[in-house]
This record gives structure tokens, sequence and C-alpha cells, in this order.
């Protein structure tokens, strides 16, 4: 039902139930918010996006009244404005005024609105509290002293991870967003996803910096630093450079990696198609095997603690193949010091992911071998940019270059890891020839692919039937629990990916590019797959060479000491 | 010995000829028995002592362990009986006698050491005069001599006591006692004659407004949770009082839990629930016991349960403790807290009533206008009505505190004036003081001062003068008050107690604190520019009260300028006095205050010198001393160690 409000003097039209807020970005009115998500149901904590409502005693908060026939709106009277700027300037009488120094400068909506709102003096002052910086996770640092409470974080965590593992301590002024017990995040039920990182408006939350140790590997003459890039780093990268959103930069991402002095530059896609081999005949493997169905993919380290710490039980169902990115590492310090007559323990393996839980499985006891971790580094998307800032690189200006060989060869199953679903479909698509047939039977599956919470598909090899589904973000994967728990689950293979969306939308990933960011870094991953001739895992020529020449048949010995890992319950404070 | 039971009721004689007797008036011999019952006649002697939290406070725990040493060590046959506050809080422990046939006289002030020499009286028929507060006066009971009625004495004369009839009276641990003086009637007929809607219609007929402070009808509440389409329901009492100055809930609790519980099932009963929690704060231990007692002798009696007296009407009452947070007052941050989540408040709407408590229709009521209800249903709405006033019917319980002569928790008809409450009441300003200001309504109310404490005492006299009923708290400053000082303290409790959501309360209320502790501290160095930033800071509070009455979330903060806007209205001078002359006149700000020594009366002696903290003092013996300003920080040790008073305030 439509009704008719009046704004600022001009009769606009709503839909009955929808919110003020609403109503006024469709008539083209901005309001500012800070504690608005899309998506959330709104909390009303930032009072930023409040409006004079005829009638109404004290100012409305447009983000949570709904419209009512010929409600009078000014959003933008004397009242609201001095409202809205007292707001800011309190909030900033009690942040540190240290912009210049700080991880979000020029991405920052506090700084965006203390601009849209002309604060330009220090009006308000005060004593500000002071924090800690919690520098305990290998991948999250958190600065209470930036936070402005405004609760994304928390909601995000609970609402979207089901992880829990913050939420706002103490009471009055000495409000913060803490762990339980306030203890340090490490202790605490994270999973280094870093979706709180990708919702925080301010730099209270970011990455842990790891340029400086890469700075000084890269300085070392005698290492051997060698680089790889995740799948979906090339679709994201290009927005923190004012390039086309969506556009696979990955050539111009391997000339300036070399430019910057990287070694040897690689594709993880390529480990990422060793990874569907693996899975693929891991699940042929286990299939009549009634105990260990489904069969859920471990490639996610954000979702592997989450079941360390939630379902323990659920472990042995997990793979014990390795994501790409570790596998890619392991042969890095195995197989191609071999081939390429380097030593081993010179190898310095750096891997850009668009994740923050990356840097936390790096540093797993699990992935080092005679004392040698399989990767050494772990950077975001966002700091390769600043670290193509650093060395002065113009991306606008560079040529692209290929990556270098043997591993820089992928095909676009191992592409499609980055989104969503791709792992499952990179499978789906191996798994015929890894029962024996010539040819897969479909390549696309378009029903795994989409925003959807749950996806499923199916495949028939002779008489049997496997069934795939895919999860998307952790609710979904809580609820699919539930049913293996009670019996109720008739899928073979799961995957799981913590972040909704997949990696395209990982927590390492750009922040402030909009919504519209991730859909077209899905999109040019797809556009990938569509153009490229090598769609099918096996079909990739150094894969049939490493195996031929070096891990022998896939799940051999071998490979199981290289490639494959196992999980055990972890304790944590929850 | 003293007998614990004085009258041997069996339960199914009370629920056969009392609570299922429909009719008006209750057969002879049944009334008889229940005058006994409640103790209109004893037939021992009774010795009540009030164990209120107050009492507790002033020492009645000792008192009751002196009462039956007493009598164990006398081989007395007596009944003891702890009842709840009688209201009269600056009069505790207040002990009472009832010899048989006599009026019941009480005592006031009664610490263990005064017990023994009034026992001894009153078993030998002699009223220790200079302890008496007075007696009670009863149709049937002999008066005695000389001993004024308690009623009559100016604490009581102007008090309508409907919510607080039986206060002193009953033992709050005792169901029998409550039904024998009328309770749970009303309820029982309710449920067995009233639909649900005309029991809202009922309510919403008497003018019932929600005492915790909105002054919205709780009748049209009840009717929009009672109407809206659900599976489930919840009634919410709200018991988590925690202004500072308020505490007559916990008195009622305290006093007679029955009829807050009665209320609390016809409520139930009305919206259409079966489950009803009562959300109280942990630290009211005495209040939980005696709530918690009287749910399960609820339970045992049948008046909660499943199928009541075959009403099919199911109920249960759920005691759920809060952490003692202030913001959890709040009808969603109780919510929340209730769900076991953070007390935070959540916008509204949607409404409680609409959508509450695990998402499903909730209604929140406070604790006195749930203990209204039974009243209502027993004497119908029309004589609610003709109680209070036209926009504010009914009584309303106010907590007055402060620099009063008389203390505690009175019941007065809303609409009396608040100058006759103050004076009445109150009994005006001890030791010839001048009245300075009242603060109305605890941390969210406000002040009124000089003409404006004539107005009548409602919903919308307060409102009108900017100030908010609340929980019915009055502080009564005298002129050796500050209002700074004052509105410094409640600033401090509203900034550690907000719950930390929204922007302007958080920060807001800090500056605010800030900006009053800039006022009231001594400056390093004084100079023309630290007055200008008080100054400024001080016209900045004005602003910053309008946007954080303007913008925040709940009313925690939008009611948090209050005091200071209104002591800003009224205490102009004041605030000037505190930036520019930096003086408090009330000598509270203690380090605004300046001392020096009169050198005519200083003998010299040496006693301030060596106490003070900041060797501000110097002189040679048996010659006047001095006090170096610079160094002084006021904090008054050389002024209370004098003996000659030869030092003086500036």
């Amino acid at each position: 039902m439509i009704v008719q409000i009046e704004v600022n003097n001009k009769i606009i039209k709503a839909r009955k139930g929808e919110t003020i807020m609403s109503a006024l970005s469709s008539a083209g009115i901005m309001i500012p918010s800070i504690c608005s998500m899309k998506d959330f149901t709104p909390t009303g904590a930032c009072r930023m996006c409040v409006v004079e409502v005829e009638g109404r005693q004290g100012l409305v908060p447009s983000c949570s009244q709904p419209v009512s026939e010929w409600m009078n709106i000014k959003t933008h009277s004397p009242r609201v404005v001095k409202s809205r700027k007292t707001i800011v300037e309190l909030l900033l009488s009690n942040h540190p005024d240290d912009c210049l120094y700080c991880e979000r400068n020029g991405n920052c909506e506090l700084q965006i609105l203390a601009e849209e709102l002309n604060v330009r003096e220090r009006r308000i002052m005060g004593k500000k509290n002071k924090y800690k910086l919690d520098h305990s996770s290998p991948s999250i640092v958190r600065d209470p002293a930036k936070c402005i409470l405004c609760g994304r974080c928390v909601r995000v965590c609970e609402e979207k991870l089901s992880v829990f593992a913050i939420d706002f301590v103490n009471r009055g002024n000495r409000t913060l967003i803490g762990t339980a017990f306030n203890k340090d995040l490490n202790f605490s039920s994270c999973i280094n996803c870093g979706q709180c990182i990708m919702v925080c408006p301010t730099g209270a939350l970011f990455e842990k910096d790891s340029l400086p140790e890469i700075e000084d590997a890269l300085n070392n003459p005698e290492k051997t630093v060698i680089v790889q890039y995740a799948p979906s780093v090339g679709v994201s990268l290009a927005e923190e450079f004012g390039i086309r959103q969506g556009k696979d930069i990955s050539g111009l991402i391997n000339a300036a990696l070399r430019k910057i002095g990287f070694d040897r530059i690689f594709d993880t896609a390529f480990a990422a198609d060793i990874a569907v081999v693996e899975m693929a005949n891991e699940l042929l493997s286990l299939k009549g095997n009634k105990d260990r169905r489904p069969l859920i993919s471990g490639s996610c380290p954000a979702w592997v603690k989450f079941a360390e710490q939630w379902y323990p039980d659920l472990l042995p169902a997990m793979s014990s193949c390795k994501s790409p990115q570790q596998i890619l590492g392991a042969i890095l310090k195995s197989r191609y010091p071999g081939v390429s007559g380097i030593d081993a323990a010179t190898v310095y393996s750096v891997a850009v992911a668009p994740c923050t839980a990356k840097k936390f499985e790096a540093q797993r006891e699990e992935m080092t071998k005679k004392g040698l971790s399989d990767i050494d580094a772990v950077i975001t998307t966002r700091e390769l940019a600043k670290l193509i800032k650093l060395y002065g690189i113009d991306m606008n200006q560079i040529e692209p270059e290929a990556a270098d060989e043997p591993y820089g060869i992928r095909s676009s199953a191992g592409k499609l890891f980055g989104a969503s679903g791709g792992m499952a479909e990179g499978i789906i698509r191996s798994l015929p020839y890894a029962a024996g047939a010539k040819e897969p039977s479909r390549i696309k599956y378009q029903e795994l692919r989409g925003g959807r919470g749950r996806k499923e598909a199916e495949i028939r090899i002779g008489k049997t039937t496997y069934r795939f589904a895919v999860i998307n973000g952790m609710s979904d994967a809580v609820n699919l629990i539930e049913e293996i728990q009670a019996g109720k689950c008739e899928y073979d293979f799961i995957e799981i990916m913590a972040c909704a969306g997949g990696c395209v939308n990982g927590g390492g990933q750009p922040i402030g590019t909009g919504d519209n960011a991730v859909r077209t870094r899905v999109k040019a991953l797809y556009g990938i797959d569509e153009k490229e001739t090598i769609r099918c895992a096996h079909k990739n020529p150094e894969i049939k060479e490493l195996y031929d020449n070096y891990l022998g048949s896939p799940m051999s010995e071998k490979c199981k000491s290289l490639l494959h890992t196992s999980y055990s319950e972890r304790k944590v404070l929850l | 010995m003293s007998l614990k039971t004085h009258i041997p009721v069996e339960k199914e004689y009370l629920v056969n000829n009392v609570l299922l007797n429909e009719s008006a008036d209750l057969p002879a011999d049944v009334d008889k028995l229940l005058k006994l019952v409640c103790r209109e006649k004893v037939k021992y002697p009774v010795i009540f002592i009030g164990t209120g939290s107050c009492g507790l406070i002033s020492g009645a725990g000792e008192t009751l362990f002196e009462i039956n040493k007493y009598l164990s060590d006398r081989n007395l046959k007596a009944d003891v009986v702890e009842t709840g506050c009688a209201g009269y809080c600056s009069m505790e422990p207040v002990v009472g006698v009832q010899l048989p046939g006599k009026t019941r006289v009480s005592f006031k002030n009664i610490t263990s050491e005064k017990l023994a020499f009034i026992l001894d009286g009153m078993f030998n028929s002699i009223i220790p005069e200079e302890h008496v507060l007075g007696q009670y006066k009863s149709p049937s009971l002999e008066l005695w001599k000389d001993v004024p009625i308690i009623s009559e004495l100016s604490f009581f004369s102007m008090q309508y006591r409907n919510l607080m009839k039986n206060w002193g009276r009953i033992s709050p641990f005792s169901i029998e006692e409550y039904i024998a003086t009328g309770g749970y009637r009303s309820y029982l007929k309710t449920i067995s004659n009233y639909t649900h809607e005309e029991v809202c219609d009922i309510v919403e007929k008497s003018g019932l407004q929600g005492r915790g402070g909105g002054g919205f009808l709780t009748g049209k509440k009840w009717k929009v949770a009672h109407t809206v389409m659900a599976d489930q329901r919840y009634l919410v009492c709200n018991a988590d009082e925690s202004d500072p100055g308020g505490f007559a809930n916990r008195a009622m609790i305290e006093s007679d839990p029955h009829r807050l519980l009665e209320g609390v099932i016809i409520a139930a009963y009305a919206i259409g629930t079966s489950k009803a929690y009562i959300y109280i704060r942990n630290d009211y231990r005495n209040a939980i016991e005696r709530l918690e007692k009287a749910v399960d002798s609820a339970r045992d009696y049948g008046l909660l349960g499943h199928d009541v007296y075959g009403s099919g009407f199911n109920i249960d009452v759920i005691i759920r403790k809060g952490p003692g947070a202030f913001v959890c007052g709040e009808e969603t941050a109780m919510i929340s807290s209730i769900e076991g989540k953070r007390g935070m408040p959540r916008p509204k709407p949607p409404y409680p009533a609409v959508s509450g408590l695990f998402g499903k229709p909730t209604v929140v009521n406070n604790v006195e206008t749930l203990s209204n209800i039974p009243a209502i249903f027993e004497n119908g709405p029309d004589w609610f009505m003709s109680l209070g006033n036209e926009t504010s019917p009914g009584t309303k319980m106010l907590v007055l505190s402060g620099r009063l002569n008389n203390q505690g928790i009175i019941e007065v008809p809303l609409g009396t004036r608040v100058k006759d409450i103050i004076f009445g009441a109150g009994g005006g300003i001890p030791g010839k003081k001048r009245f300075r200001a009242v603060q109305v309504g605890g941390p969210s109310g406000g002040f009124l001062t000089g003409d404006n404490i004539d107005i009548p005492y409602d919903f919308d006299s307060l409102a009108s003068e900017g100030v908010y009923m609340g929980s019915g708290g009055m502080v009564v400053l005298d002129q050796d008050c500050c209002i700074i000082d004052t509105v410094k303290y409640f600033m401090d409790f509203i900034q550690k107690e907000s719950c930390g959501k929204c922007i302007p309360c958080r920060e807001g209320t800090r500056r605010m604190l800030e900006v009053y502790e800039n006022i009231t501290k001594r400056p390093l160095d004084e100079n023309g520019h630290t007055t200008l930033e008080r100054f400024k800071g001080v016209m900045q509070l004005e602003s910053l009260a309008s946007v954080i009455k303007d913008t925040s979330l709940c009313g925690l903060g939008q009611k948090a300028p209050n005091s200071v806007i209104s002591s800003l209205k009224y205490f102009r001078s004041e605030y000037e006095e505190h930036i520019f002359d930096r003086k408090c006149s009330a000598g509270v700000c203690k380090e605004l205050r300046l001392f020096y020594i009169d050198v005519e009366k200083c003998t010299g002696c040496t006693a301030c010198a060596p106490k003070c903290p900041e060797s501000a003092i110097i002189g040679t013996k048996h010659h006047p001393f001095f006090i170096v300003e610079e160094k002084c920080t006021g904090c008054g040790i050389c002024y209370d160690v004098c003996k000659f008073s030869a030092v003086l305030v500036k």
C-alpha cells in the first residue's frame, strides 16, 4: 500500500510499513547513519539518522520508525543538523586525534561524517578513554580507543557468523566491545574471519600487519621470496586503484609483484586444482562408507576453527585435504626446491589472500613439516594494495605479465574457488574423471551459484548419485549441522565458507567499495570461467606432471603426508 | 514462650469459607475468626517489629533478637510478628505492642538497648511516654490514655492509605493474614465473573495511569497486548527500582507482597497470559525472600497454577533477578535482560505490547501500578476515579527524604500540593533552616522551588514544570545544600548507569559531568582564561542538554538532562557564583572553600598545623597561625580540629 508523506514541504510517496530512512532514500534524500546495516534489523544506537516529525516531542530515528500517512518530516532542519553535528562532536571528543597515523585514514566513516557536517573546531572537549591495543590474535588487531561502539561488529559476529566472540562490556562511558571476561581475542571463540573489520566504520579493527617481515625477506639476498595470490584477489584488487570494479587484473598483479621484487609468482588457483582432484578422490573413496558421510570441505580456516570449537564431533567428517594456499605452500617447500635447485630452507613463502583467517591458518602447527611452515607470511588484498603503493608502482601504467611456471598454470575450476559454490562446482566437474569417465557430463552448474544460503546440486555417476550442498555463511551452516547431527542429512559433499558469498567477500578484501563490489567480483570470476579453455582441474597439464613425477596418484601416501592434515577439538573461552 | 502461630486456621477453611465465598459479606463466625487472624483482636500480647530494609538498617535485627530473648528469659507468652515498614522510616526500628483488649501502641527508634525498658513498662501497663509514636485506633478496642492516635500525627494525617493499608500491620510472610484482610477475593471473583476484555475495560475506566512515571493508561496498554494475535503473551512486573532516593517498591514488596502478587495475577488474566515475570534487582534480598515466600504460599493455596479453582485460567509467576543496572528499569532493556541478553534498550516501535519478550506481546507494569489493581476490583473503578484529581486519579506513593523532619514513604491522593506534602507530611525543614528546593523524580526528574512548589503533584502539572514523576522520590534541599553539587551527583549516577548504546547519552552525559567537575574544582592557577572555559562549559551545557534530550534512545538519556535544565532555569545565580566568584555559599563544594584564621580567636595551640595534609598552616606557638591560601585545598580538617572556632570559612 502506498501512503503519502510530507518531507521538507514536498509530498512524496512511500510504501506503508517501510522505514522513514528507506522512503527518504528512494526520494533521493541521504540521511547519515553509523549503526544501520543493510539486511539487519535497526538497533537505533547511533542517533545520527534522527529527523524531525511533526507532533513528536523528541527527534525520531528514521532507521527504525515506520512511515505513516501524512507524516510531516523535516530532514535537515536546524534542530536536526545541530543534533547530528553535536553527536559527531561528542564522538570526536572521545576519539584519538591521530587520523594521520590511522589504518583507516581516508577511508573512515567518522572522518566523512565530520567533513559532511562541517565539524571544523574542537568545541566539545574532555577526558578520553585510554585503552591498550589487543595484538593477541594472529589475524585481527583491536583498538578499543578508536571504537565508536556502533555495534556493527557485534551484530555481524552474532547474526551472520553465529560466533558470539565479542559483545558490549561495561557500562556508561566505560562501555567497550570485548570478548568473554574481557580476555584477549586469541582466547575467545573468534574464528578470525575478519567480517568485523569489513563493517567497522573506523580504525578500531584491522588485520595484523605482516608487511614489515615481508619487506625484510625481500631485502634479504639469501632468501628466495615466492608469492602466491588467491583466485579472488585478482578480481578485487582493481577497486583499490580506481580501476573498473570487477576487472580481472591478475596480469597487472603479476607485473607489480615482480617489480616489487618477488622472485617467483604463482597462482593459488593451481593448488586449488590439486585440492579439487584430492577431494574428488576422497569423496569417491568414502562413498559407501556410511559413517563418514557427508564429506565437509576444510578449505576455509574460519569454518575449520568454528567446527573445532563447537562441533568437534563433526571433525571426522571434515575433508583432510588442506586448503589451496597450504597445498601450494607445502609443494613450494618440498617439490619446488627439487625442480628449481633452490635450497628449501631459503624459501620464504608469501600468500596473498582475501582473508584474515588465512594468517591464522598459516601459523597452525598442523601446517608445518620438519619445523618449516608451509607458508611464512600471509597478507590480505588490502595489504597487497599498500605494498604496491609503498613500492611506488602505478597500476594504471604497467603492462600485464604472466605468472611464473610451473605453478602459474591453472584451470578455471581452480579460479572458481573464490566464489561460494566454486569449490563444489570444481569437484563436480572432475568427479566423473576421478571415477573413470573420460569427459565431464556437464560443466556449468548454475544451481551452485548465487547468494542463497544453501545451494544444492547432484550428479549421477554410474548407478550412484552424489548430492552436493553449498553453504553460504555460518548461520546456514549451523542449521545444516543440526540436520547432520539429527541424522537427517542426505548430502555427500558439503562446501562451507564462513563468509557469505565466499572468499570474494572475505575479511581481507577492500573496504568501503560499495554494495555492488562483491557482485562484480563474482561476475568477473564466472567471466574468467566462460573464456577459459581448461575448465576442469584434472585437465591442468602441470597437475598431471606433478602427479606423474612426484605425488603419484591422488590420495597416495605422499599426497597424504604433504597435502592432507587432521584437526582436533579446540578449547576456547565460550 | 513466644507463639509462632497465633491462630490455627486451616487452608481448606479459608479457601472454602472465604476465598470461594462470592457474597459481599461473610458470615459472622467467619468474620470473627478473620479478625483474630489479622489481629484486630488478640488473645495474647503481640509484639510487632518492622523488619523491612529500613528497619533492619536501623537495627531491627538486634531488636528482634532482644525481643525473643526477653520473652524466653521471662517465660512470657506473647506472639512476635515481623511486619514490613509502616512508612515512617525515620522512626525505625518501630516496635508495636498490643495487649489483649487494648489498642496497639507503637514506639519509635527502639534499638536493642531500649527494648527491655519498653516491654517492662508495657507488660505492667505503663506507657514509656518518651518513646511513644502513637496508638492505632480500633472501634472495638480500648484506647490508651494520653497516647496520640497514629492517624492523627502530621506524618499520617494527610495520607490516604490504600496501597499501604496493610503496611506494618500484617505479616508479609503470611498469606492467611492477607486473605483475612480481604485479599485474593477480588482475584477469584474477577476470573470467574469477567472476560479478559471486561477486566481491561474496568481498569481503563478507573483511569489508572502507569506509576513508573510514563503515565500511560494501564487498561489501554493491556487492551493493545490482548488484541494482538499471538500464541503466547507475557506480563512483566518491573520491580527493578534503582533511583537514588526511591525505595517505595521495595517497601511495598517487603510489607505486603501478596497485594502485588494479586495485582500481577489479575493483570495476567486481563491480557490473557499464563506466564508473568517479576523482574527484581538482586540486591533487594529481603524483598526477594518475602516475594518468593508469597509466590510459594499462593501456589500452595492453588491461587497459582493450572486451572485455578476450575476457572480454566492457568498462571505461573516467575521471579527473575536482575543484576541491578539502572537502565534495566527501561522496559525494552528489561525485556532483553529477561531474555538473557545484555540489558540494552531497543528502539520503539515495535512497542512491547506488540512485540516484546521473546518477540511476543508483552505488558510491562510497575510494582505500584499492579498493586493498585486488587483495590480497583474490590471497590470498583468509580471509587478509584474519585481519588486524586481530574487528570490523575488514584493515589501515589512518595518517598520523602533529604532535609525534612519526617522521612519515609507516604501515600497521598494525586493532586495534593507539593508544598503541603513537604510541610505537612514531611514536617518541614529541621533546625529552622530555609527551604531551597525539592528534587522530584530522582535522576530523571528535576527541581521545584519558590512558587513552583505550590503546584499539585500530578502527571500533567509536573510535566508542565519540566519535571518528571519518576519513582515518586522527593529529596528536599535546604540552604546548606548546594544545587550544583546535587546535579553533579545525579549526572555522575547517570553517566555511570548509561548502557553505553546510544552516543548522546553515553558521551554527552560524561561531558556534562565534566562541566560540573570543572566548576566545582579549584584550578591550579586562577586567570581569566579558566573562568572563560568554565563559562563556555556552562554555555555548552544548555545546548548539549537539548541535544541529549532530543536524540537519546530511551527514557534514561531523554530525561538525563532534566535536572541540568531545571537547575539552570531556577538557580542560574548559583552557577554564576561558582564560575565567577569561585564560591559555594552552601559550603558543600569542598575545593571551593577557603579558610582563614581569626587572629583574635587563635591561641596558637598548634592543634591545626600538624593535621593539615598540605602543610598550608604556618605560625609559631602561642601566636596566631596563618593559612597559606595557595596551598589550602579546602579539606576542612583545621576547621574541624579547632577548639576555639578560630578557623572560619571565607
